[in-house]
């Protein structure tokens, strides 16, 4: 859980978001028990507004420069502000599955 | 060539190219599956460069346009995102327009 918390509370600190989901999705992949090594994020901020998709994305793979370094291999992320994520009617996509195509 | 020009000169000389895990055929990730089919689905011919046989790009296009995960999508040059951001795209009818534009 180490890696997980870790992420948790660096976009909790930096975004302070309406709406933040963390999930570890490493056991639907070709790693070991145990790993984390693949993560979805649901992140919903005021902030985000105005920004394009590519920038707010940007500045989640900075803030998490550190962990994607280290053994975060994937890192899916849906990034929303609060009226995109009524319109989504709080669902995000589902990750695809890992096909095996190892690093 | 040096990797970096190497990979700029891909980017430029192709409308929209993916470097994808696997091929458009044979995707080897599903990230890399999903964005190649959004891209299909949009009915234009587009590069990829399968970066499991380029160890070369594999290492270096992280760098290249500050990106540090695959796969990454380029239209004219310029990084428009991964997977999520490609689907995302996609759903909202830009990525049509995007590809539209840059292959006229």
């Amino acid at each position: 859980m180490q890696v997980q918390n870790s992420i948790t509370s660096k976009l909790q600190e930096a975004f302070s978001p309406q709406h933040l989901e963390v999930h570890n999705e490493s056991s639907r992949h070709n790693v070991p028990p145990g790993s984390e090594s693949h993560f979805k994020l649901i992140v919903v901020c005021e902030a985000f507004e105005g920004e394009m998709l590519i920038k707010r994305q940007r500045k989640i793979n900075q803030l998490l420069a550190d962990e994607l370094a280290t053994g975060v291999h994937a890192l899916s992320m849906h990034t929303y502000t609060p009226t995109e994520w009524a319109e989504k009617n709080g669902l995000s996509p589902n990750s695809p599955p890992c096909l095996g195509g190892g690093k | 060539m040096d990797v970096l020009d190497r990979i700029r000169e891909q980017v430029e000389s192709n409308a929209v190219v993916v470097y994808m895990k696997g091929t458009p055929q044979m995707p080897q990730c599903g990230f890399s599956m999903r964005t190649a089919e959004a891209l299909k689905a949009c009915g234009k011919e587009f590069a990829y460069v399968n970066v499991l046989l380029d160890p070369e790009i594999f290492q270096n296009l992280p760098r290249y346009a500050d990106w540090p995960t695959f796969p990454q999508v380029y239209i004219k040059g310029e990084l428009v995102g991964g997977c999520d951001i490609t689907l995302e795209m996609a759903e909202r009818g830009e990525l049509q327009k995007m590809i539209d534009e840059a292959s006229a």
